[in-house]
């Protein structure tokens, strides 16, 4: 009994789910004694599993390097603790300091011993299973929270606030935390520096190659004009330091809010979609993404920002997110819906409605989602008199051309593509058609005078009794000469110019035709009604 | 959408002069339309005729160029029509009453016809 209660604690305990893990006796001693690893495909391990009562090992023929193993170190007898059909451990027991056999009634004991001790072994194991466990997950999650605190530190805390310009951001890390990264850079010039990145790899890792980019990216941009020559300095700053297999992906776009013009290069990152009002097309610059080989080069392209037009910049986490039938999100969803919004801010909330569609409720998503709104602001009409306001309007379109003559047939096409759906007369569609057209020529020609960067910004509205359409160039402040009313006599007889029919036309086409002016942009109103009126009724 | 040209075509039927007219009325039928009718008058019709019903499109400065040619015809005492307008351009030459000194007709058969 003696030697029962001595070898008792040398239990030690196993790994249920594989191996059993025992401790070899040392009779003479109670010193502790080393590990001993039952391994699962060990014949020992199945005939102990499958075994009742206790064992003597001197009477098994089993070729076991266990056992060989158990009777090197003196162990003559073992009960095997079996909870719920699993072997979770072994009593062994060494000789008998009296150097007697074991009487039937210790097996007995033992084997009681066993049964009892079993279910408490196991109760152990599964709290140290749990213990290990919960601080490995604890070890992660504050690896997890480190992720997340340098990456929120570094993204910007102020959207930059641009006059005529509408700039906006969303960034949603996924659990695991990626490397992506935005900034936003003000110059003293004015210009301003818009990056969205993307690190390979996630967590910590991740957020200390995004930490040190940014910060490369910052120098670098402080010195160079150039965005192809900052993402070249930052390549090579980074492949000095980047760990093996590391790379950033990033695009680098520069702004000059005051005339639309957009030069960015891109380091291997998804392309931005421009949205105009004729479609969407993609800013495509080339370029090997940083930190994978010293002496890149970066392709720079240059482009201008019309009102009206929105850049979004965006990461893989957006593309890349899978619904449960594992199809991706992909560039030509995304694409097409960017073509379907009006585009601005709002965009950002259009877009992770229809990826939360898509995804379902039940997404985990697997990568972080960044995104980067840049819109130029369509140029606000010249605030209407409060007696205007009672009409119930909305906008059917808003959109912008350049300053080409030619255009005003784009312009008619919008229009009569906008007021569609109202299905008015072939006879009035055609009245408003040339009045936007005469309309649009005049802000061409005189507001705008045949400048192609300037743009003519039409908004097309409807009420229920009525259609309006404004025609807005940058020609404000300055004054407008009432044109000599056109006499055809006058003319037959050589004694007028032929020309000066359009405000006229516009006049005689439409219902009623207001000019507003401010210091800066000049507008011209036009409105039909739908019924009666004065439709047709200058006609004769 | 840059402005498109004009194509003019000038023939004869009888002692009418028919002028096709197609495409676009603009600023650049100045250089061409002009220089057809001059080109029309030359043989002395009795009439011309402009035939516009492959006409897409009138500014209102190819109104005024129609003007001018309609100011050389009335000076010149010599009819100018006009057939296959289309109903809303109908409607814009009768806002600034060009009807009153040159007669639409419906196509050049009518207009053949009549002349």
């Amino acid at each position: 009994m003696t030697a029962l209660l001595r070898t008792l604690w040398q239990i030690i305990w196993g790994q249920p789910e594989s191996k059993v893990e025992t401790s070899p006796v040392q009779p003479e001693s109670l010193a502790a004694p080393g590990l001993f690893e039952l391994e699962p495909d060990d014949p020992l391990f199945d005939f102990l599993q499958h075994t009742s009562g206790t064992v003597e090992l001197d009477r098994l023929n089993l070729d076991s390097p266990a056992l060989r193993a158990l009777c090197a170190a003196g162990v003559k007898l073992v009960a095997p603790l079996v909870s719920q059909g699993e072997l979770i451990g072994l009593l062994n027991l060494g000789k008998r300091l009296s150097k007697q056999d074991y009487s039937n009634y210790d097996h007995k004991l033992l084997e009681n011993l066993a049964a009892q001790a079993a279910p408490a072994v196991r109760v152990a194991q599964l709290i140290q299973q749990q213990q290990r466990e919960a601080q490995a997950h604890e070890r992660l999650e504050q690896e997890l929270r480190i992720a997340r605190l340098i990456q929120q530190t570094l993204l910007p805390k102020e959207i930059p606030h641009l006059p005529g310009w509408e700039v906006a951001s969303f960034y949603q890390p996924a659990r695991a935390v990626g490397g992506d990264f935005y900034d936003f850079l003000l110059f003293p010039d004015g210009l301003v520096g818009f990056i969205v990145g993307d690190v390979t790899d996630k967590g910590v890792p991740a957020a200390l190659v995004m930490a040190t980019t940014r910060s490369l990216l910052r120098a670098a941009a402080e010195r160079l004009i150039f965005p192809g020559q900052v993402l070249e300095r930052a390549n090579e700053l980074l492949h000095a330091d980047i760990p093996p297999k590391m790379f950033v992906t990033c695009l680098y776009a520069l702004l000059d809010p005051a005339t639309g013009r957009l030069r960015y290069a891109n380091a291997g990152h998804d392309l931005p979609y421009r949205r105009r009002p004729d479609g969407v097309d993609e800013l495509r610059a080339t370029g090997m993404p940083l930190g994978l080989m010293p002496g890149m080069r970066y392709e720079e392209k240059e482009t201008v920002l019309a009102p009206g037009e929105t850049v979004l910049l965006y990461s893989d986490g957006l593309v890349e997110a899978h619904n449960p039938r594992r199809e991706m999100f992909g560039f030509s969803r995304l694409r097409t819906l960017v073509a379907e919004h009006v585009g601005g801010p709002a965009l950002i909330d259009f877009l992770m409605t229809q990826l939360a569609e898509f995804t379902g409720p039940t997404w985990e998503q697997e990568d972080d989602v960044t995104m980067v709104l840049v819109q130029h602001c369509l140029p606000q009409a010249v605030e209407l008199p409060a007696s205007d306001q009672h009409q119930s309007w909305r906008n059917l379109v808003e959109f912008s051309l350049a300053s080409i003559l030619g255009n005003e047939r784009e312009a008619m096409r919008q229009v009569g593509q906008a007021v569609q759906m109202l299905s008015i007369p072939d006879s009035l569609l055609d009245r408003l058609k040339t009045a936007v057209a005469e309309a649009t020529m005049n802000a061409i020609e005189h507001g705008n005078k045949n400048q192609p960067d300037l743009p003519v910004v039409i908004q097309v509205q409807a009420s229920p009794t009525a259609i309006r359409v404004r025609i807005t160039d940058q020609g404000g402040g300055q004054s407008i000469p009432e044109p000599e009313a056109p006499n055809l006599e006058a003319k037959l007889a050589g004694l007028q110019t032929p020309r000066g029919w359009g405000l006229f036309l516009i006049k005689n086409l439409t219902d009623e035709m207001r000019v507003i002016s401010n210091h800066t942009h000049h507008t011209v109103e036009l409105t039909l009604y739908l019924e009666g009126e004065k439709n047709g009724s200058q006609t004769s | 959408m840059a402005a498109k040209h004009p194509e003019v075509k000038l023939r004869y039927q009888a002692d009418i002069a028919i002028i096709d007219l197609q495409g676009e009325i603009n600023a650049s039928a100045d250089e061409i339309l002009k220089p057809a009718y001059v080109e029309a008058v030359a043989t002395n019709p009795k009439a011309v005729l402009l035939n516009m019903t492959d006409v897409e499109y009138i500014t209102s400065t190819g109104m005024a160029i129609l003007v001018e040619l309609l100011a050389q015809a009335y000076q010149a005492n010599r009819p100018l029509a006009a057939c296959g307008l289309s109903s809303h351009y109908q409607e814009v030459f009768q806002i600034i009453r060009m009807t009153d000194y040159m007669q639409i007709f419906a196509d050049e058969a009518s207009a053949l016809s009549k002349l």
